[in-house]
Parts: structure tokens; sequence; C-alpha cells
């Protein structure tokens, strides 16, 4: 049966900015979903906030809104567009509650508007857990014991019943948030608190535990005519417990025998149908009892997941691009399976590989925080690994982790005594390092029983493990390097730098003997049917096997290398980035993406011509272009656009012979390293805050007395603003090199300080942000953007607006000016970012970075043009002025001011309810200099003021607009708050103030009541503290600036109450003036909203009149 | 680990290592994709006389259990795997499957690129082959040359032709009790089925007795005197090895209950059979089904279930339409391709018209695989059951 002819426009409702829980899996599968729609001839209406999305580009959809996620924005999409039906099961959670809100709502029925691949009673039935519980008792499945409590006291009632520890589970929350297990009754009352808290329903299910259980999930699909297929399996590492999302993972399952695998799968299929799921795709979770085969069903979510994703990449079965399809009417068996291309969908796919997730977390931006891995996602990304045993696929997986202490080790003895107690110890406690705690206990000679028994990881992988300790130590132990120990090691997964390490020698010495006894991986396909049909689609990976399958080639290939796992600094905007690239080059050249992240488009098969799904490390690139070079002639390899992994690599593989296209290792190594790069500024006459290096204590301290203080210190070579602080004087200066000091230490280089980066501060400067373009002999200048915040807070985490709202024309010149300068001092082929700082008129230069930028796709999505195709293309050989005669650039860039453009503004998203210390309270969230937010949303309006304001909708629901505005300032801060606190009394805000700030604003003429400090305490007659008001929901928006560095208690609990409470919280003085302005223009009306389509089309008709009327 | 070497019958080799028994071991390899269930293909008659390749690369992780065999022994003339497990883990495991291996005789190989093997095979279609190691593959402490191995493996017998039922059935008769809904037997079955025995797996009486059929399961030699004397509602042809065109016994035992109008399901050899009985032909696929994963289409309810297969021959019926079925001047009438795999249109299953008599190519039994075609247990029941056995109702 072909697809429905009833319908023939769709909404598509994405995810929104990256947080935790929910990343760039939904870009990709939305990416395939609009793709899907539109070769089926629909009109596809898409609404996204996040501007780094593929998804977002114009040509995916038909009209398409970076607009804030609400009911109420997605109304007037509705009303404006008529759409006959919504998919909003590819949106992950926020798409799904966006849904049932426009139900719940009326808008769907006022509107005419059907949902598709989901319907609301199925939705209820998998996410509702008491439903869903009678679901799976219909199915002939358990559920763990468990009770519906909707307060603390139902609470602890149940608890009586059911006994600690007690996992609690708020409903329709997504990514496990405020989900957690109770040991005692101070954590019930806590984590129960925070799920009420959490869940729109104020609705907690508490579950009798099932810790340390296996776990497992299925990714099931089912058709309109009830066919069902069991797309993967996948096994969990870490026992229940530990979210599946920071557990590492396994596919297919490797401990059941079929009679138990069966059993999961018929209770899936039996799920899914009385669930209800009408067609698409779904994930359900189940733990197995290890020592009766006991099964229960955990959850299922009714849309396409996480998991989905990595089930899609495990196996080469798209699920949501087949969901889509299933969504407006075809059948399973009428969709063929592109990878045979002979084969229908309708089938299970079967692997002859082992396919293996490892998380990424970044508990090094949260010190505070609890690193103990649980029912709450922590994770930021991951990366996947294909091999064809486990533990080739583990060692992959780990090193693609790209973070020191990722992989498995055998430096030093084994542990012995004390030292080996007090790991035996840990092991129990989930942890990012986990296992390689386990390999290392394992190594010292402790059973797999007894490890077994601590951490409740299957012994069949704890053998593995050892396993990997028995071929390490006979590689260590051997002779010779013979070809026999080295294909021994590499089976197995051991890189040539953990062979290094075990010989003593280095890693390009175990390189040139593997090389010399001809051992190469070869090239696997992911063929979906473990060879039993030819696969026409060139999706690899290598292993250390026979035979290889890359086939020859006539056109020249062009590897793009990807940007690993997402991590904060480095997520989906640099896959952009690398997709855009290949969309460009293709046709022209083979185009070959290089990337180990399964959330990614980058990663999708039928994005480059040829996928090889590997790590980025040295030598496993070094191994994919060995292999591209046997198959056809090599154009180059293209390393910066995927962020720092890429560009580390660079340089070694142009050492190593490779050609590297664009900018070359040297001029990246120019601009990276201070005094080349000093000299580059020098040349051009263009100012930088005075800097210095260190390596010593004393050198730090002579370089910050030189400079004066502040001084923002940093070790060189990072990304994300790792280690960044500001520094105010010389004691906080030793505090940051003992830290430092301590760090190398760690590192195994005790003694050796990192060189650090010392740069004058400079206070109340505006930072601006420049991405540009340069082919040798012209700049393109792509967008220049004005941050919200003022120098010091990192740029991925401050709000910024294009074009610049505060700049001259005179002011752009000099930025475009000197932004050539540095692109051809520099000698960038390519892209480049600059970030400059503008203070009483001087114009400084902070950094300059020849590689595509965070904000590549912001720009491209604000002014309509794609920088990083443009960018692929000239580090193709092409000219600025070729592709402005072709149509790729338009003829004018930033640096002519656009007078009636529209104003977009990117706000960043930060994570910080996610984590909590180990007493449960939530970390601070003063933004600084080190980056820590994981997406952005971009808000795109006609003024500042309501771009701001979408941008604040869009980012965390929205400043409010009315009630009561506390405000207490540092101050150094108190002068400048008059102005917009006047205007936010004047619109219709209460002001609370501590005594101090309130005396301030009386002085002023403004009205203010004054609440008790938290460090008073409360009154003698219970007067409530600023905190207590603010945790109470009493108060509707915090201003609270800290006062230098080191907040003190009073900020950092005013702080945390507020991010605990979830009000909107302004932390800085600039983030006042444009948040007043915002509550200016949200309380003028519901928002219009524009399809980027409609923006470029105007953008179009002001250039053409621009042109016919010279100025 | 010692080394042990596979030998194609055009000649290729893959060197590995011993796993299970060491020695020698002829037959026709072909390479299964289930991803689980090794114990259950291991114990499937229907692979008497064949060298297994597991695509999937870690076999052994559950080790070896008493409650998942298919029938008394190991009949997998061969192994071939990649990673064998070191360790079972798997509350229901007695011993690991390398003892179980090498306790039963069984010669392996392991350590091989097994996927390389598949592609191969599934362009040159399978072929004869031959595991060799330990005195096997030595001759006066040196390894034997390969073109000597290679005359060993054209030596042995080709699968084409091979009458294998024979070897693979039980040499008694037996029953299997019919079961209530509590699984304890039944005093009065719903029906009793004459089961023959051609290489029978476990499961396939035991999902009749779980549906109140008490089953008679009798040897591949049995007359149609014997069948009768069980005073079966119906017959059962099972799974078994073999070139369904050298089973000439099987055949005309087939047309006696054809004759009678007893109702008739088979299963996989026993669909060939019904085949060959009803008068078409049968012919040797490339490299065959073999997996968990086979998406076949029940045309009766357009629905796609996804079915477990072990099939290196396949009837071949008109797929499209009524045809009449060739035997003897179309005396048996009218028959219908049922079931169709969707991966390559061969043909899965033979519904009569006109007689009470259907059969499927695939296994509904599952053991190993998913549970999809369980219903065809039902409607066999119901074809016994219902009132009027020429009913075309009741075949359905």
């Amino acid at each position: 049966m072909p697809r429905r002819t009833d319908i023939s426009s769709v909404l598509v409702i994405g995810s929104g900015p990256i947080v935790i829980g929910q990343a760039c899996e939904f870009d990709y599968s939305g990416t395939q979903a609009c793709r899907v729609l539109k070769e089926e001839g629909l009109r596809v209406v898409l609404v996204n906030s996040n501007p780094a999305t593929i998804m977002t580009d114009p040509e995916f959809a038909d009209a398409t809104y970076v607009e804030p996620i609400t009911t109420e924005v997605l109304t007037t999409i509705i009303a404006k567009e008529r759409p006959d039906a919504i998919l909003p099961t590819l949106g992950g959670q926020t798409a799904l509650n966006a849904a049932i809100a426009l139900d719940e709502a009326g808008v769907l029925e006022k509107y005419g508007v059907e949902l598709i691949g989901a319907n609301i009673p199925a939705i209820q039935k998998g996410e509702d857990r008491e439903q869903f519980k009678q679901v799976v008792e219909v199915c002939g499945g358990e559920s763990a014991r468990s009770a519906i409590v909707h307060t603390i006291d139902d609470a602890l009632a149940a608890v009586e019943d059911l006994g600690y520890p007690v996992v609690v589970r708020p409903s329709f929350t997504m990514g496990g948030l405020g989900s957690g297990i109770a040991y005692d009754e101070e954590d019930l009352r806590r984590i129960v608190g925070q799920g009420l808290h959490y869940s729109p329903t104020t609705e907690v299910l508490l579950e009798e535990s099932i810790l340390g259980w296996k776990e497992y999930e299925l990714e099931l699909m089912r058709d309109k005519h009830d066919n069902v297929v069991v797309v993967c399996s996948i096994e969990n590492v870490d026992p229940v417990g530990v979210h599946t999302g920071d557990s590492v993972t396994v596919a297919p399952a490797l401990t059941l025998t079929d009679r138990e695998f069966q059993k999961l799968r018929d209770i899936g299929i039996a799920v899914i149908r009385e669930v209800g799921v009408d067609t698409g795709g779904c994930n359900i979770q189940f733990a197995v009892e290890p020592t009766t085969g006991r099964v229960v069903v955990i959850e299922m979510n009714p849309r396409v997941s996480r998991s989905s994703a990595l089930a899609s990449k495990a196996t080469g079965f798209p699920i949501a691009k087949i969901a889509a399809k299933l969504a407006v009417g075809y059948t399973l068996d009428e969709i063929p399976n592109d990878i045979t291309g002979s084969t229908p969908a309708s089938f299970e796919p079967t692997l002859d590989y082992v396919v293996v997730k490892v998380p990424r977390f970044a508990f090094e931006k949260f010190p505070a925080a609890d690193d103990t891995l649980t029912t709450t996602m922590k994770s930021v990304g991951e990366a996947m690994a294909l091999g064809r045993n486990f533990t080739e696929a583990l060692g992959k997986a780990m090193r693609s982790i790209d973070k020191k202490g990722s992989v498995f080790h055998w430096a030093g003895e084994p542990a012995a005594g004390e030292e080996l107690d007090a790991l035996v110890a840990t092991i129990g406690r989930p942890t990012e390092g986990r296992l390689i705690d386990v390999q290392q206990v394992l190594r010292a000679g402790v059973e797999v029983d007894e490890v077994y028994a601590r951490t409740g990881i299957d012994p069949w992988f704890l053998d593995q493990v050892q396993l990997v300790n028995e071929v390490a130590a006979a590689t260590a132990a051997a002779e010779v390097l013979t070809r026999e120990v080295l294909a021994h090691a590499k089976r197995h997964g051991l890189s040539d730098a953990q062979v290094a390490q075990l010989r003593g020698t280095s890693e390009d010495a175990v390189r040139r003997a593997r090389h010399a006894v001809g051992l190469r991986p070869v090239f696997k396909t992911v063929d979906t049917c473990a060879a039993e049909f030819a696969a026409s689609t060139p999706y690899h990976y290598s292993a250390y096997d026979e035979e290889t399958e890359v086939q020859p080639r006539e056109r020249p290939a062009i590897l793009i290398l990807g940007s690993g796992p997402n991590r904060i600094g480095q997520g989906i905007e640099f896959d952009y980035s690398c997709v855009h690239a290949a969309l460009a080059l293709k046709g022209e050249f083979e185009t070959v993406m290089v990337n180990c992240n399964p959330e990614t488009v980058s990663t999708d098969y039928d994005t480059s011509d040829r996928l090889y799904f590997e790590p980025l490390t040295f030598e496993d690139v070094l191994e994919v272009y060995q292999a591209e070079l046997a198959a056809g002639p090599v154009a180059g390899l293209i390393v910066t656009l995927g962020g720092q992994t890429p560009l580390s690599l660079a340089q070694r593989l142009a050492d190593a012979g490779l050609p590297i296209l664009g900018t070359s290792p040297e001029a990246i190594d120019a601009a990276e390293d201070r005094g080349e790069f000093g000299k580059v500024l020098e040349q051009a006459g263009l100012p930088a805050p005075a800097f210095g290096t260190a390596t010593t204590l004393g050198g730090a301290k002579e370089t910050a007395r030189r400079i004066g203080f502040p001084v923002l210190v940093r070790p060189s070579y990072v990304l994300g603003g790792r280690g960044m602080e500001i520094v105010y004087d010389e004691h906080q200066l030793t505090e940051y090199v003992q830290r430092a000091l301590d760090n190398a230490a760690d590192g195994g280089r005790a003694g050796t300080l990192p060189p650090l980066l010392i740069d004058r501060f400079l206070d109340d400067a505006i930072e601006i942000d420049v991405d540009a373009l340069f082919d040798g002999t012209e700049l393109f200048l792509g967008g220049v953007m004005e941050h919200i915040e003022e120098a010091g807070i990192h740029s991925g985490d401050s709000a910024c607006a294009l074009p610049p709202v505060t700049l001259s024309t005179s002011e752009l010149e000099r930025i475009r000016l000197s932004t050539e300068a540095i692109a051809r001092g520099v000698g960038v082929r390519g892209l480049l970012n600059i970030q400059f700082a503008l203070v009483s008129d001087v114009l400084y230069v902070l950094e300059a970075n020849p590689r595509a930028s965070r904000t590549v796709p912001f720009v491209s999505k604000a002014t309509g043009v794609s920088l990083a195709k443009a960018a692929a293309l000239v580090m193709a050989g092409r000219s600025i002025a070729d592709l402005r005669a072709s149509g790729i650039l338009p003829e004018q860039d930033a640096s002519v001011l656009d007078l009636d453009s529209p104003v977009a503004v990117k706000e960043a998203v930060l994570p910080f309810k996610r984590f909590r210390t180990a007493q449960g309270v939530v970390v601070d969230t003063v933004l600084g200099p080190e980056m820590r937010s994981t997406g952005e949303v971009m808000g795109f309006d006609v003024d500042f003021p309501t771009a701001f304001a979408k941008s604040q909708e869009a980012a965390f629901g929205g400043l409010p607009t009315s009630g009561k505005a506390f405000i207490s300032v540092a101050d150094r801060d108190k002068r400048s708050i008059v102005f917009p606190v006047k205007r936010l009394a004047e619109l219709g805000f209460e002001i609370l103030a501590t005594e101090g700030t309130a005396a301030v604003l009386h002085r002023s003429g403004i009205q203010s009541t004054v609440v008790r400090k938290y460090s008073a305490g409360r009154g003698a007659d219970g007067e409530p503290t600023i905190v207590d008001l603010i945790t109470a929901g009493d108060v509707d928006i915090v201003v609270n600036t800290p006062s230098g560095q080191g907040a003190r208690a009073d900020g950092y609990e005013i702080r945390a109450a507020t991010t605990a409470a979830d009000k909107a919280i302004v932390t800085t003085v600039q983030q006042l003036g444009a948040a007043v302005q915002a509550i200016e223009a949200a309380q003028a009306g519901p928002f219009a909203v524009t399809s980027l389509q409609e923006h470029d089309a105007a953008a179009a008709r002001r250039r053409e009149a621009r042109a016919a009327v010279p100025a | 680990m010692t080394d042990a070497v596979l030998v194609l019958e055009d000649g290729r080799t893959f060197a590995g290592r011993v796993y299970g028994a060491t020695g020698r071991t002829l037959g026709e390899i072909v390479f299964n994709t289930g991803m689980t269930g090794y114990q259950e293909t291991l114990t499937d008659p229907s692979y008497h006389r064949q060298i297994v390749v597991m695509t999937a690369p870690h076999i052994g992780n559950t080790g070896v259990n008493d409650e998942d065999p298919e029938s008394d022994r190991i009949w997998v003339a061969g192994y071939v795997v990649r990673d064998p497990a070191r360790r079972s883990s798997s509350w229901r495991a007695r011993r690991t499957l390398d003892e179980e291996l090498a306790a039963q005789g069984i010669v392996g190989i392991s350590g091989i690129d097994t996927r390389a093997l598949t592609r191969h095979l599934r362009e040159r279609g399978v072929m004869r082959a031959g595991i060799f190691s330990g005195d096997a593959l030595l001759a006066d402490g040196e390894r034997r040359p390969d073109d000597e191995l290679l005359d060993e493996v054209l030596a042995a017998p080709a699968m084409a032709g091979a009458d294998l039922a024979g070897e693979v059935s039980t040499d008694e008769a037996y029953v299997v009790e019919a079961l209530g809904p509590d699984g304890q037997p039944l005093a009065e079955p719903v029906a009793t089925v004459a089961a023959v025995d051609l290489g029978i797996k476990a499961m396939t009486p035991q999902r009749l007795a779980e549906r109140g059929v008490r089953v008679h399961v009798l040897p591949a030699t049995a007359t149609i005197d014997d069948v009768l004397a069980t005073s079966p509602d119906g017959v059962f042809f099972s799974n078994g090895p073999g070139d369904p065109s050298a089973a000439t016994h099987e055949v005309d035992l087939l047309r006696d209950v054809l004759d009678r109008r007893i109702p008739f399901f088979g299963i996989c050899y026993g669909n060939q059979l019904l085949g060959r009985a009803l008068g078409y032909g049968t012919y040797k696929l490339g490299y065959g089904h073999r997996g968990v994963n086979q998406p076949v289409m029940d045309r009766l309810t357009g629905k796609v279930e996804i079915t477990a297969h072990n099939h290196g021959f396949a009837v071949d019926a008109p797929l499209d339409g009524e045809s009449t079925a060739p035997h003897d001047g179309g005396r048996y009438g009218r028959v219908v391709v049922s079931h169709v795999d969707l991966n390559d249109d061969v043909v899965e299953g033979l519904r009569a018209l006109d007689l009470p008599a259907f059969s499927v190519q695939y296994h509904p039994e599952a053991a190993a695989g998913p549970h999809d075609a369980a219903y065809l247990f039902d409607r066999f029941v119901e074809l016994m059951t219902a009132q009027n056995p020429n009913d075309e109702k009741g075949a359905a």
C-alpha cells in the first residue's frame, strides 16, 4: 500500500537545544525524517530552536522555523502553515511533550491537525508509569513492584512495603532527570522532592530495587499492518542502576541464550502492540535477574530515542528514516533496505561484528558535582566502535573517547596491598573510570568472581577484560615483536600506543614494526545481514582480519575528519560543518567521512560517499587513509572542520606525508603559538592584551606582575576554556599553579608545569566574535557577533547577537581589516574565527583559531550563507571570487550593514540542573572563562529585545513578564543596575533586595522590599531569608552577580536555590540589561514567527534593492 | 592452542585453531546467520553431514545447558567460529561449549575470518569442505600439503542426491503426550498426530503437545500401516537433512496419506516432500537460508513474519495464483504458494485447496528463532478438528 494521499503537509518538531539526555541524535533522526518526507513530495514545516542542527538548514524543509518550541509559538505556526499532520516522534521527549501540550490545549482539534507516528493514548500508556505497568501485565511480563506517589508522605508510606534501596523515577522527564536511588529516608525525601518538582504531572514512581541485574534494550518497529521487527538488541555492560546513556553498552546482546532472548522479543512485541504505537519505533528496556533469569520490564519510549540512533548506526537499519516512511502510510515490506538494495526493511538485522558504545563525561567541568553514576544521565556524549569481536570494539571505543585516562593501561606494577584493597573497594561504585579500575584490579590478580560480586558486571565481560590483560602480558613478555604477537594484540583492540607502552618503546616504532611485517587492519562492511546478501553501501569499520572490502574508485577522494564524541566545547556545531563539507564536495570528489560519534548526521551512511566508523586517533586515521589510497587517488584530508580533535592530529598526519587541505598545520601552529601569533599581530599593527607564558610559579608571578592583575590564566592548547580562570591576585595565582602541578602529577608528569598562557584580563570589554573565510587573496567576512556578557565569560557560554547591536560602521570596518590582516599573516585557507575585545575604542585581538568555530552554524542560519560549504570548496581549491560567481557566496559580506536586517541572538543552555554535589544540592551556576554549556538556541526577530526574549524562551522557558525580582549585586555593579532595575519596577515587577542593594536603589528613587540575607538566618519570628523565598517559588527572577572571584556563600546559596526552583537567573549586569529589554518585548504580546526561507527571501530582496539604488 | 585448517572444495583454505575435538571432518559447508541459539543449531538433525559456519563472532558465551538441545546429540559435521567463549555465563550453563564439542567428538576450527568465508560461500555457493587438525593435519610431524587435504575433501560425498533421513531418524516410535494449559499431561488429547521423524527437532512435538495434541513420533521407515495404526487425526512430516529428490519412500508414504485425505502438515523437509508428492520439482539453492531473521509473507493475511530457516533445497512451484498439482494428471487438485520469502521470492509454504494439506519451508517451532509463526500449529489443530476436513476454511 503506497503512502497516504490525504496528507500533503507535515509539521516536524525538533528537540531544541542539546542538553544532557537529548543530544544531536535527534538532529540525525529529524534530518532523516525531513529528507524522507520531502522525497515523498510532502510540504515539510519544521520547528526547532537549535540553529546548530542540519535539520534546520533551509533545504531540508519547505518552511523552517528556528523558534522556541512552546505551545504558544507552535500554535502560531500551525495557524499560519495549517499542516495536515504533526510528526512528534523524532524530536525526543521535547517534541513528544510539545505534541501532548498542543493536544491538551485543543490546538490539534481546532486546526484539524492529525498526529502521525503516535497517538496520545499510546504516548500516555507508554510513559505513564501506572498505565504502563498494566500494559506489561497484560503482555505476560513482570514489572518491578512499585508505587506511584504524589507527595513525600505517600513515598514514606510506600517504602515501608518496598524496602530500601528504592528507585525513584519521576514521570514524563527525559534522560532520567530527577530520578535516583534512595538508600535511606534522607535520600528518599530529597530525591522524591526533586522528582515531584521535575515531573510535569507531579508524579513519581517508587520501585523495588533491581540493582545489579543485567540490563537490556530492544529497538522495535511496527507498521500499520501490525508487522513488528526487532531492529537491535543492546546489552548494558554496567548492570541496572546506571542510566543506559551512562553505561558502556554492547550490540548485539552477548550473554543471552536464544530462549531468553526470544522471551524479551515476545514481551517487547506484545508491549508495542498493547501500547498501540501505530507506526514507527520504540525502545523497551528490560532487567534480567542473573541468578534466575526472571525478566522485569523497566520502561519504554514510544518514540525514536538515543538508543535508536545507536541501534541505527550499529546495524545499518535507519530507524528514523523508516519511522517517517511508516508514519505516512508505507508498510515495512514496501520499504527497501538501502544497504543491500535488494531486500525489504521487514527483517531483523543480524550482525557479524560487535558494537560497543562508551559514554563521555564532563565531571572535570563541575568539580563540586558527585561523579557517581546513577539512573539520572550525566554523560555529555558518546563514542561507538565496531570490531570483529568484543575486545577489539571495546579498545576502539575507549580510545575514541579522546580523553586522558580513558583506555586500559599497564603502567607501573600492578596494584598491591592497601592500594589494591582501596581499588577493589572503589569498583562497587559506578563511575566514569570504573571499567579501567576493573581492568587494574583484574591485572592485580583479583578473581573475576570477586569483581563480579562487587560490580554486577557479567562475568563474560569481565573475562574479556581479563583476556585483554593476558594479551597485554603476552605482548610485553614476547622476546621479539613478531607478526603473530602483534596480530594477537591488534585482534584484541590494543592500539599501537598501548603496545608501545607495554614494550617500552614509541608508538612510531610499533607502527614501523607492524607495517614492516605487513600487518594492517582490513575494512569490513556494515551490511545488516552478516554477508548473506551483497551490500551496496560502503559503510566500513576496521578489524584485524583477513579480507578487506574497500572497493576501488576513480574519482579523487577527500577525507573529512569528524569531531568524535560530543563534549562540552565540541559538539554538534562541528558535526554541522563536517556534514556541510561532505554535501559541498559530493559529486566532484568521493567524500569519505571518518568519525566515531553515533549520534551525528555525519555518521549517517547517506551523508558521504563512504563512511568509516573509526576512532579519530593518528593510528586509525592513517590506516583509513592507506586503505583509501589503495582504492584510488586521495586529494587530501580536511582537518579544520571537526574541532580540536582532528586539528590536533594535523601536524602528525602532515609529517607522515598525508596531504592536509586548507590551512597548513604550520599555520595552525602559528595561530596557537603565542610567540608566533604575537609576531603576526605586530606586523599587522594590531594590539593584543599584554600577555606572557610561564612554566614555573616564579615565572607566572613575574609575568602577572608585569602585565598587571587581573589576568586570565590557562594551559596552552585547550578548547572550551578548559582550566581557564580569571585571577585577581598573587594568592589566587599560586593556588592555580599548584592545581596545575597536581594535575600534571596525576598525568604522570610530576613536577612539570604545562606551559601557561597569562593574559591581561580586560575588564568591562565588549567581546566580539568573527567568523570569516580566506582563500589566500580575498576575505569573506561571514559574521560579526557581539557578546551580551563581557569578556571573561567563555564565548560558548555567552549570549551573542548578530548583527552586532552596538557596533558602528567604522568599528566594523576595523574588524574587517584586522581579520583580513590576521588571515593573511597566519596563512589561512578556509575558515578563521577571531575573538576581539573592544575597550575604550581600542580593538584588542584576544585569539584567532584557523578552523571552523562553534558559531559557524549560527552565523550560517542568521545570514543564510553556508560558510562551511564555502570553506570546504575553498580548501578544495576554489576561490572566493569563483564562489561568488557561482552564487554560493553573496556579493556582500557581513562588513556591509543591512539596516533592515533582523537580529539573531544565540543563547547558551547550561546543564547545572543535572549536576549535584554529593550532598545533593546543585552546583554553582556562575559563568566564567571555562565553558560549561551543552547547547544553544537561536532567537530570531526584527529587533534585539524580541530576539533576545525568544532566545530566553527557547533556552529555558522564558523570562517572567510579571512577579517579583530579587536584586543582589556586587559593589562594583551597583552603579550599573539603577536604570535596568528602575525599568523592571516600571514594567510591574516588585523589587526585592538585600539591605545594601536596597539602599542604593532607594537613593535612586526605586522602591524595594528588603529581604533577609541567607547568612543572617531566619528572623526571630521565622521571617524567611531570600533563599527560603526562592525555594518556596516566591521569586520569579533573580539577579545576582558574584563579587570578585570565588563566590561568597550567600551568592552560591542564592544561585543554587534559583536553579533548583527552576527560576530565571541573571548573573551579569549586561544580561540584566538585555533581560529587561526582553521582558518588555515579551509583555508586548505573543511572538510573531518567520521562517528562515522568508528571512532569506527578504534579505535577497533587500540586497537587490541596494544593488539597484547605489548609495 | 594448536593449528587447524579449513579446506574448501574449490581450493581456498583458512588457517585457524582447534576448537572442540581434534581430527578430521568432512561435509557440506554452510553458514548460519543467527546471533543466538548455537545449542539448538548444533543439535538440529537437519545439519547432519554439514559443517556449519557461524557468522556471529562470539560463540559459546552462555555455555551448554540441559534444556535447549533439539535432539540428544550434536549433529553438525564440523563447526567454524571466530571467537569461542573462554568462559560460560548463564545461570543455566552446565559446561562450556568447547568441552561439549570435544566430548561429542565434533571437530571445529576457530579464529578464522568467518565473514570472508561467508562472502565466499555466498558468491560461489555451498560446497564440500574439510577441517583438519592434530594427526589429520600432520604426517611424520610435518603439516600435510594442501592438495592432499583437498583430495580428501573432493572424495567426500556431495549433498545433492543424498538420502539422509534414515541416518538421523529415531529407531523406535515414541509418544509425546498432550499437555493441558497447566503444563500437565492431558487425559483426553484434542487430536492425535502421527509425526514422521525425518530429523525432527524436539520443539516440534512440544509445540503440538502444548496445544493438547498427542504426538506419535515414527521412524522414517514407517509404512502407511504404521501411520494408520496410531489412528491419527493428522500426519506430520518433519524437517531433516538431505536432498528431497532422493526420498522416494517418504514421498510414497505421503501420497498414501494424501489419498486418504488425512490432514497433513509439513515443516522444512516435510514441505519439500509435500511439493514432490504433489508433483512439483525441488532444487538446490545457491547457499540456502540458515538463520533466524528471514522475512516471510503469509499471503493469506498479508502479514510479514520473522522466521527461523534452515534449508538448502526449495520447492519449485508457480509463485502467483493457483496451479494444479502436476502429479498424476492433477488428481491432487489445486495448490497455492501460501508463504514467500521477501528477500529472494523463494517458495516458503504450500497449501492444497482441494486437500487438507499444507506445509512451510521454515521453522514455526523456532528453537532457535522468533515465535512469529507459531500460529501455524494452531492452523494444523484447526484443520484436524474442523467438522469437515474438506472445508477449505479448515485448511486456512
